[in-house]
Order: C-alpha cells, then structure tokens, then sequence
C-alpha cells in the first residue's frame, strides 16, 4: 500500500504552458501598458521578438543593396500592423497572438479554377533567396532589410490567370479572435492591397516567408507577406490569406480610408508630397539626420519603364 | 488642500520645488538619450516627449487661473509664470529638434517646410507667439508696458493653445485621434472656464445700468 497517495489529476485539467504564459505576457504587458500610459510617455521598448526557426537552403541573391541591413531588433520592434494596434510598437506587443498554422491561401477571380494552397506547399514552390531591400515607409522612415522568399510571379504562374486577369488584389487576416483591431473601423477590414499584373510580374517582387535568415516574424505579417521595394511600404501586405485576380482596378483599404493621400500605384516619389508631408526625405531608423529619397526608392533603373507615359502626379 | 495662504518662504520653497519637478521630463528625456536608449526610431521619439510636454505645460500653465478663481487660493498666480516659462523651454526644445534633425539647420529647408506644410506653420507660429510673451515675463516688462497692454500681449497664449491643438489633430492618424481629442478637449475647458468668467461679469452684450426700483414707503 502506498504511504502517500498522490492525488490524481487528469491530463485535461494541467493548464498548458503556452497558456499560462500567455496569461503573463497578457499581465506583463498590461502592468508596462498602464505604466506608460500614466505617465503618457511612449510605451518603452518593446520586449525584442524571440529569434525565429532557421530556414533551411536560403541562398543570396544579386539583388542587394550596398547600405547597412537595419538590426533585427529594429525591424520586429517598429512598424504598422494595425490589426495588431495603431502605435509603432503594436505588432511587437500583440502579434504573439497570431496563430501561422494551419494557414492557407486562396486563389479566385480571373483564374483557371479557383483553389486554395497550403502554407507548407507554398514554401517548396521555389527556392529561398535572401534580398536585401531598402524599405521606405509613408511616413517618412525606412530602413534596409533583408527579407527571405521568391517571386511573386511564382504565385500568379501556378494561379493560372485567364487573359481578362489585369489586377491583382491581395487579402490578410482579419480574425478579431487574433488581432484585437480588426474591431476597430479605422480602416474597412480585411487589409487589401493590389496590384496590375505587370507590376506583381515584376522579379523585384516577392512573397517574402523570413528576416535575417528566420522565419518571418509574427509583427511583420507571417506567416507570408508581400515586398515591394519600390513602393511606399503599406502596399506589401501582411500575413496574406487570399489572392483574387481581377479585370478592373480594385480599391484598396487605404484608397477607401484617404483617397486624397494614398493612390493605387503609391510608389516611392520624392517630388509628390503627401498631402500632410513632404516625400522629399526620409530618416533611416536609428539614425539622428534624414537622407534623400529616391525615385522608386532607387529601383527606378528597373522599374521606372512599368510606368513610362504616365504622370506620376496624377497616378501617385 | 490647498493652504488659502503662504508666507514668503513656503512661496520660495514651492517655487523651487516647482523649478525641479519641471525639469524632470528634460532629464528622463537626456538619461534615456545618453543611456537607456529612446527606441528604434529616437528623433521620432525626442520629438514627441517634448512636443508632449510643451503641450502638458501649457495646460497647466492656462489651468493657474481658473484654479485660483474657483480656490480663491490668490498665491497659485505667483507659479504661472515659471509654467510658462517651461511651455516656452520646452517647446524651443521640440523647435530645435525640428530645425536640427529635419532640417540640419538648413534655413531655406526649414522656411520651405513652415511656408508649405499647414502642420508645420501653425506649430511654428505657435512658436514664434511664445517668444514675445517670453521675452516680456520680467517684472521690468511688464512696468515698461504697462499692466493693461502688458495683460492683452499675453492673452495671445490662447491662440497658441489653438494653434498646439490643429498641429497635434494634423500630426496624428486618424487611427491615434484620442490624444489630441483629450488635449484639445482640456484646452477647451481651460478656455471655456475663460468665456464664461467673462460673461458672468461683463455679460455677453454691453450692459445698460440697471435701473433702480422706485420704492415708496408704506404709508
């Protein structure tokens, strides 16, 4: 007979780590929110993202820029996700909650058959290429970033567009359970973006799946984002769930929440101002001066002939 | 809580007591620049903490009046003038972080940005409005203007309030309106309090003399 009996507990009722870890972040960061939030200072630097998973068989690429990658920390700690929050520091406090499997994404409109492919088939597609971008932000920031993925043509081959496809309008998450503020109408959700086909054609444009090397972090839209560098920032959407091929212009959410300041094409133009700022300058993360911007973010020697004819004022 | 009077040293003590409290947001502000660091993005970061508390400063400085009319504590009077003196320090600070990082010092940069950006000018001329007021807070100003002239100068610290308000609106998304909604709310109060006092005296329109009611005795 045994001197102590153990009470027994059964499986169910042994609260899991990952919840009860959750409730200490949630503590956490309710405790440092409020704290700021007294003292209406900036919430202080936010708790640096956990280093992700390497991804295996990642290989340079040549499209590289010569200027000083942004440090990791830098790039998951300041940046608009604002399903996640409206403050730069946002994503970095609440993306934890985005769940990146299963996931999948949907391919419809103009295309052969409407289909939907899985994250893990998407991932074999092609192979991995590191590309180190400038990124350049509405705002007025920006940084340099070495992103993971493969082209985004890489997608619009296997969606088999019809010859009607001239648009492309891409879909993210928008689950309230995850992401606190999609309930908030600040913009009208999901986030969309969009593209011509000839612009997503492009071989600067890519599906990006890490950073530095890693999977791509939850705070910048894993579990696959788009980039494109030669664009303002908010038009390479996050944590992308869907992909619609279309025959007209869709509206994206940014043009529906401020169509006098934010246009389809939103390419990076140092001679169109934003209606509250000058483009003319921008100011590279951490640092103190601001630099010149350049046209298309300094792809115009490969991209500017996408646009040739058109003026760039009024297609801004 | 507030005793209704102070002897000549409680008023020197809650003066300088005064002077230090104000200046720590300038030096969490220079601790965090030289050691803990202000983030991934510091000038953003420089620029709102000292856009902030010019703003925080101004508020208090315009909340002295309606505090001393609703408290009767007449000595509070004696601490506006330092607030204000702050709202200037710490708005040449946000001034200075503006014309040195945006602008590098660069004056034909720094007036393009004044002249074409509405968000720009009005914080600007919020600026330039502060700096006579500042320039004329001695006791020697004010004789040699004389109190009434020297009084209506400084009424002109209302429209710097306004204008702070329109530059925080425009500064801001509309996805992070809540701030500027409570400052401008505050402001409003502030103001409010103001008009009304105004009106309570001297009445909306010039007042007729109130014409006496003729009594006779009972007989």
């Amino acid at each position: 007979m045994p001197i102590l009996r153990l009470p027994k507990i059964p499986a169910a009722e042994i609260t899991d780590p990952a919840v009860y870890a959750q409730r200490r972040r949630f503590l956490q960061a309710t405790a440092a929110g409020l704290a700021a939030g007294a003292l209406h200072l900036p919430a202080q630097a936010a708790p640096a993202a956990a280093r992700g998973e390497k991804l295996p068989d990642v290989r340079p690429s040549t499209w590289r820029v010569d200027e000083k990658p942004t440090p990791f920390e830098t790039i998951v700690s300041y940046g608009n996700f604002y399903e996640f929050g409206p403050d730069k520091d946002s994503p970095a406090k609440h993306a934890h909650r985005l769940q990146t499997r299963p996931w999948s994404v949907f391919v419809e409109g103009e295309v052969k058959k409407p289909q939907r492919f899985a994250i893990e088939d998407i991932l074999k597609w092609a192979p991995l290429e590191e590309r180190i971008y400038r990124f350049r932000c509405v705002e007025g920031w920006s940084m340099v970033v070495p992103w993971v993925g493969f082209p985004l043509a890489e997608l619009v081959k296997r969606a088999e567009p019809t010859s009607q496809a001239k648009f492309v309008e891409f879909v993210s998450l928008a689950d309230p359970a995850q992401m606190p503020y999609v309930r908030v109408p600040v913009l009208d959700w999901p986030y969309t973006e969009g593209l011509r086909l000839d612009e997503a054609m492009h071989p600067l444009a890519i599906i990006a799946v890490g950073l530095y090397g890693e999977v791509l972090p939850k705070p910048n839209g894993a579990p696959l984002r788009l980039v494109l560098p030669w664009k303002y920032g908010f038009k390479s959407a996050k944590s992308i769930v869907g992909v619609r091929f279309l025959r007209e212009m869709p509206r994206t959410a940014w043009m529906k929440a401020s169509p006098a300041e934010y246009g389809f094409y939103s390419n990076v133009n140092p001679d169109v101002p934003h209606r509250r700022w000058s483009q003319s300058h921008e100011r590279r993360l951490g640092e103190f001066g601001k630099r010149p911007t350049l046209p298309f973010n300094g792809y115009a020697e490969h991209v500017a002939s996408l646009y040739a004819g058109m003026d760039l004022r009024k297609f801004y | 809580m507030l005793p209704p009077a102070l002897t000549d040293r409680q008023l020197a003590a809650v003066k300088a007591a005064l002077f230090l409290a104000a200046l720590l947001p300038a030096a969490h502000l220079a601790w965090d620049l030289a050691f803990a660091g202000l983030g991934p993005n510091p000038v953003e970061a420089l620029q709102r903490r000292t856009g902030t508390w010019t703003f925080n400063f101004l508020l208090l400085t315009l909340a002295i009046t309606p505090l001393r009319g609703i408290t009767g504590r007449h000595w509070l009077i004696r601490l506006r003038r330092m607030l204000g003196l702050y709202t200037f320090f710490y708005g040449t600070l946000h001034f200075l972080t503006f014309i040195g990082f945006d602008h590098a010092f660069d004056v034909d940069a720094i007036a393009r940005d004044v002249l074409k950006r509405p968000f720009a000018t009005v914080g600007f001329a919020a600026w330039a409005i502060m700096l006579p007021l500042a320039l004329t807070s001695t006791n020697a100003a004010i004789r040699a203007l004389g109190g009434k002239r020297w009084q209506a100068l400084h009424r002109s610290v209302y429209a710097v309030g306004i204008l702070a308000a329109i530059h925080y609106f425009w500064l801001v998304k509309a996805t992070a309106i809540l701030w500027p909604i409570l400052y401008a709310t505050l402001l409003a109060l502030l103001l409010g309090w103001r008009a009304r006092e105004r009106i309570r005296r001297y009445g909306p329109w010039p007042s007729l003399p109130k014409v006496q009611e003729i009594r006779f005795f009972r007989k």
